[in-house]
C-alpha cells in the first residue's frame, strides 16, 4: 500500500464528456465556463486548459451557425477531397479553421469521416454527403444559407 | 425482465426470432453511416409512407452495414415462404415500387441484386425472379468472404437485443459464466490463436492472462474505437451495425480477467456509433446483461462510453488512457505495458472493436472451431475496407492469406471506371504503397511487412494512374505533422523536414541531393520516434522511393508529374475538337480562368488558371487534358 494517499481524480473520461457538454452547449469553450468546470472538477485550471487546446474537436472562439467539414482521408483526398474543399473555400471566401464574417459557416479539415466508401465526403453540421464532385458544392451549401435543411441523397445528383 | 436462467435466455431468443421472421413482410434499410450518406433515410421514408398508402401491414426496420458500400443504398426484404431478396443502389421511387409488387406478393426485379437463403422458403432460390438472381454467396464480392466479426452487420436491427440474441447473441457469455472459470475463459481465447485486431496482432489470451496476474486494486477493460486510421471504418460499421457483440466480448474478457468497470473509447467523429453503443449498453442494462450479477453469476459488470475529440494519436493504447484520465492525449515509453499498469496505474485490457467481436464468437463456438478457420499460424479472419480507386468499395472479412489479386480484382472489381490500378496503400499513415507487380503476393502480416507495408488496421487504398505517388507520401506526412503530438524530437521535426523536401519535389524545385536526403531522414525519424506514430511515420515515404522511384526522379530530373497530378508540373488545355461550349467549366472553374461562347469551343488562360483540375473531372464530353 502506498504510504502517501493517492490524490483522487475525475472519473475516467469526465473531462472530455465535460468539455463535450460546453462544447455543444455553447459552441465553443468560453472561458467563464472553463474555471467552472475546473473548480467543479477540482483539477487545475491549466490541466483543463491544455486538455482543451491538445483536441481539435474544440474551439476557444466562437464559431459559425454551420459547420462545414473537409474530409481528407486518404480515401477522399485521392478522389479529390482537397478539391472539394477549395471550392468550398472559394465559394464561402475563407479558409479552413476561419469563420465566414456573417457568422454563418465556420469551415474545417478533418482527417477521414470514416465514410470512406462514399469518398469524397464532406459534412455540414450532422449531415454527410458522400460520392461528391465539386459541382455539388454550391448546391449543398445554398441549403444552409437559405435556411432549408435538405436532405443528402445522391438521388438528385444523378437526376 | 432481468435474464437469470437459460429459459430467461430462450425467451429473449424466441422474442428475436419473431422479429426477424414475422408472419408479414420484413423489409430491412441499411442504414449505417455509409447507407445514410447514400440516401437511405429518403428510400426508407418512401417505403414507410407506400406501405401506409397500400395499407400493407409490414415490418420496417433500420439494419447496418451489410458490407458491399458500393452498392448502397441496400434494402434486403424477406417474404415470409417466399424468400429472401437484397435489393442494391435503391431511390425513393424504387422503394414505392417495392411496396407496389410486394403489395402483391411478388419481388420486383428491378435493383435486385442477390438472393439471401433462407430456410422454408419456397425452393433453395424460391420462383419467379428468385431463380434467376445469384445467391449472395455467389457474388464476386462475398464469394471468398468469411465472416465472423462482420456476422451479424447489416442481418440484424443494432438496436434489438432480442434479435442478437436470436442470431447466437449471449451463448459465449452464458457458456462463460455458468460453466467456466476466468482462467477456463483465458485457456480458451489462448488456445483460439486470436490476435489482436486492431493492428498489433499480439495474442489476445497472453495479454489478458498478463493483465489477470497482474497486482493491482483494480482492473479495467477498455474498447478501443478510436479509429482514427483513414481508409479503414470497420470499427464504426461494427459499432453501428452489431453493438451488443462487442458488449457480450467486453463483458466476457472483464469476467476472465476480474474487472468490474469497462470503457468503449469511440472517435468523435463517429456520432451514430456513439449512439448505437450507448443504446446497447442501456438495454443490456436493462435486461441485467449489464450491472450487478450478471445472468446470476455474482459477476458485476459496467461500461460506460467516453467521447473522442479528434486526435488521431489517441488510438495508440497508452494515449488513449492518458486521454481517458483527462490530460494531454500524448503517449508514454512502454513498458510497463497497459495490461501491467494502465489506467489509473491498474492493469488494464485495451482491444480493439473486431477483436472483442470475435471473442463472443469463440467462447460461443470454442477454441477448436475458431482456430481450424485460417491458414497456417494465421486462425483469425480480418476485415479490411476496399476504398479509393477501385470498382467495389465496401467491407471485406476473410481468413489471412487471400492475395492481394483476388481482394483487388476479383473481390473489388478492378479500377474505377475501368483504369489501371497501380497500387493500393494498407496501413494507413503508418504503412506504405504496395505496387501492382506485387498483387500475387497473399495478405498476411508477414508477406505485407516484407512489401515494405503492414497490415495494421486493414484499410486498402486503391490508387490508380491517376494517382501521384510522391503527392501520396507527402500527403501522409502532412497528416503525421498535423497529429504529431510533439513530445519527442524526431516525430516533430523530422516529418516537417521531409514535407519541406516532399514540397520541393511536387513543385520542381527539388535539386540532385534531395532525394538522398529524404531518405536518410526518413530512417532517422523511423529508428528515433518515442512512439508508433513517428517510427511508422516514414514507412509511406520509404515504400514510395522503393516502388516508384522512377516517379520521383520525372519530378526531381524532368520536372514532370506523370500521373498528372502535381499541380507546378501540369498545364490543363480544352481540346476544341471535342469541346462543345456547354459552358459547365466555365461556371464551375473556382478562379474564372475558362472563357469562351456558348456552343462554341472553350478555353483556359493558363495565367489565371490553378490546376485544380476541376474542369477535367466534371467535362461531360472529356474535352480538357492534362498536358504532363
Amino acid at each position: 500500500m502506498p504510504l502517501i494517499a493517492q490524490p483522487s481524480h475525475p472519473p475516467a473520461g469526465a473531462v472530455l464528456a465535460r468539455l463535450h457538454e460546453i462544447h455543444a452547449a455553447k459552441g465553443y469553450l468560453p472561458e467563464a465556463d472553463l474555471r467552472a468546470t475546473a473548480n467543479d472538477l477540482a483539477i487545475p485550471l491549466s490541466q483543463l486548459y491544455s486538455a482543451a487546446a491538445f483536441y481539435s474537436a474544440f474551439s476557444f472562439q466562437p464559431r459559425g451557425s454551420h459547420t462545414v467539414q473537409g474530409c481528407l482521408g486518404t480515401a477522399c483526398y485521392i478522389r479529390g477531397g482537397d478539391r472539394l474543399l477549395e471550392k468550398i473555400g472559394t465559394s464561402l471566401g475563407v479558409k479552413p479553421g476561419e469563420t465566414t464574417p456573417d457568422g454563418l459557416f465556420t469551415i474545417e479539415t478533418v482527417h477521414c469521416f470514416g465514410s470512406c466508401s462514399m469518398s469524397p465526403v464532406i459534412r455540414v453540421d450532422e449531415e454527410t454527403y458522400g460520392r461528391l464532385r465539386v459541382d455539388r458544392v454550391a448546391r449543398i451549401l445554398k441549403k444552409f444559407t437559405e435556411g432549408t435543411l435538405g436532405e443528402h441523397s445522391i438521388e438528385e445528383q444523378e437526376k | 425482465m432481468t435474464i437469470r436462467s437459460h429459459a430467461d435466455l430462450k425467451n429473449l431468443r424466441e422474442d428475436g426470432i419473431s422479429l426477424l421472421r414475422p408472419e408479414r413482410p420484413r423489409i430491412c434499410v441499411g442504414m449505417a453511416t455509409c447507407g445514410l450518406v447514400a440516401g437511405a433515410g429518403a428510400v426508407f421514408e418512401a417505403i414507410r409512407e407506400a406501405g401506409k398508402t397500400y395499407g400493407m401491414d409490414i415490418v420496417l426496420v433500420s439494419t447496418g452495414c451489410i458490407g458491399c458500400c458500393q452498392q448502397e443504398p441496400v434494402v434486403d426484404v424477406y417474404m415470409p415462404g417466399l424468400g429472401r431478396v437484397l435489393y442494391a443502389r435503391m431511390t425513393s421511387e424504387d422503394g414505392q415500387k417495392l411496396i407496389t409488387a410486394l403489395s402483391v406478393s411478388e419481388f420486383p426485379g428491378e435493383h435486385a441484386l442477390a438472393v439471401i437463403p433462407e430456410a422454408g422458403s419456397v425452393a433453395p432460390k424460391g420462383m419467379g425472379i428468385l431463380s434467376r438472381l445469384p445467391l449472395i454467396s455467389e457474388l464476386p464480392f462475398y464469394a471468398k468472404q468469411h465472416k465472423i466479426i462482420l456476422r451479424n452487420s447489416g442481418l440484424i436491427n443494432p438496436e434489438s437485443i432480442g434479435e442478437y440474441a436470436a442470431v447466437g447473441g449471449y451463448q459465449g457469455l452464458s457458456r462463460a459464466l455458468w460453466g467456466l472459470s476466468p482462467r477456463e475463459v483465458i485457456d480458451e481465447i489462448t488456445r483460439s490463436g486470436l490476435r489482436g485486431l486492431g493492428g498489433g496482432g499480439f495474442p489476445t489470451g497472453k495479454k489478458w492472462e498478463v493483465c489477470s496476474r497482474a497486482a493491482g486494486t483494480a482492473r479495467y477493460i477498455i474498447c478501443n474505437a478510436d479509429e482514427g486510421n483513414p481508409g479503414a471504418y470497420m470499427d464504426r460499421t461494427i459499432l453501428e451495425s452489431d453493438p451488443y457483440a462487442v458488449i457480450e466480448g467486453m463483458t466476457i474478457g472483464g469476467y476472465a480477467i476480474g474487472a468490474s468497470q469497462g470503457y468503449v473509447y469511440v472517435r468523435n467523429e463517429y456520432p451514430l456509433a456513439i449512439k448505437r453503443i450507448r443504446h446497447a449498453i442501456e438495454q443490456s442494462e436493462a435486461l441485467g446483461l449489464l450491472g450487478e450479477d450478471i445472468l446470476g453469476s455474482g459477476f458485476s459488470f459496467s461500461i460506460d462510453v467516453v467521447r473522442g475529440a479528434g486526435a488521431f494519436v489517441c488510438g495508440e493504447e497508452t494515449a488513449l488512457i492518458a486521454s481517458m484520465e483527462g490530460g494531454l492525449g500524448e503517449p508514454r515509453a512502454r513498458p510497463p505495458y497497459p495490461a501491467i499498469k494502465g489506467l489509473w496505474g491498474q492493469p488494464t485490457i485495451i482491444n480493439n472493436v473486431k477483436t472483442l467481436a470475435s471473442v463472443s464468437a469463440i467462447v460461443a463456438q470454442g477454441a477448436d472451431w475458431y482456430a481450424g478457420i485460417g491458414t497456417d499460424g494465421n486462425a483469425e479472419t480480418v476485415v479490411f475496407s476496399l476504398v479509393g480507386k477501385i470498382a467495389n468499395t465496401g467491407l471485406v472479412e476473410a481468413p489471412l492469406g487471400l492475395t492481394l489479386n483476388e481482394m483487388i480484382h476479383e473481390i473489388g472489381g478492378g479500377g474505377l471506371d475501368g483504369r489501371r490500378v497501380k497500387a493500393v496503400q494498407t496501413g494507413g499513415p503508418a504503412g506504405g504503397c504496395i505496387p501492382a507487380d506485387l498483387f500475387h503476393l497473399p495478405i498476411d502480416y508477414s508477406s505485407l511487412s516484407q512489401a515494405a507495408s503492414i497490415m495494421r488496421s486493414g484499410g486498402m487504398v486503391v490508387m490508380d494512374e491517376e494517382t501521384c505517388m510522391v503527392d501520396v507520401a507527402r500527403y501522409f506526412l502532412s497528416f503525421t505533422i498535423e497529429e504529431s503530438c510533439g513530445k519527442c524530437t524526431p516525430c516533430r521535426e523530422g516529418a516537417r523536414h521531409m514535407v519541406e523536401i516532399l514540397t520541393r519535389i511536387i513543385e520542381g524545385k527539388a535539386g540532385p541531393g534531395d532525394l538522398a536526403m529524404l531518405e536518410e531522414v526518413a530512417l532517422w525519424v523511423k529508428g528515433a520516434s518515442l512512439c508508433g506514430l513517428g517510427q511508422t511515420a516514414p514507412n509511406p515515404v520509404l515504400s514510395t522511393l522503393r516502388y516508384f522511384r522512377d516517379e520521383y526522379d520525372a519530378h526531381v530530373n524532368e520536372k514532370r508529374c506523370p500521373s498528372g497530378v502535381c499541380r507546378a508540373l501540369i498545364r490543363l488545355a480544352i481540346v476544341p475538337e471535342r469541346c462543345t461550349g456547354c459552358g459547365l467549366c466555365l461556371r464551375e472553374c473556382p478562379v474564372g480562368a475558362v472563357s469562351g461562347e456558348k456552343k462554341q469551343p472553350h478555353s483556359i488562360d493558363a495565367a489565371l488558371c490553378t490546376r485544380c483540375r476541376t474542369c477535367y473531372e466534371i467535362c461531360p464530353e472529356g474535352a480538357v487534358e492534362i498536358v504532363r
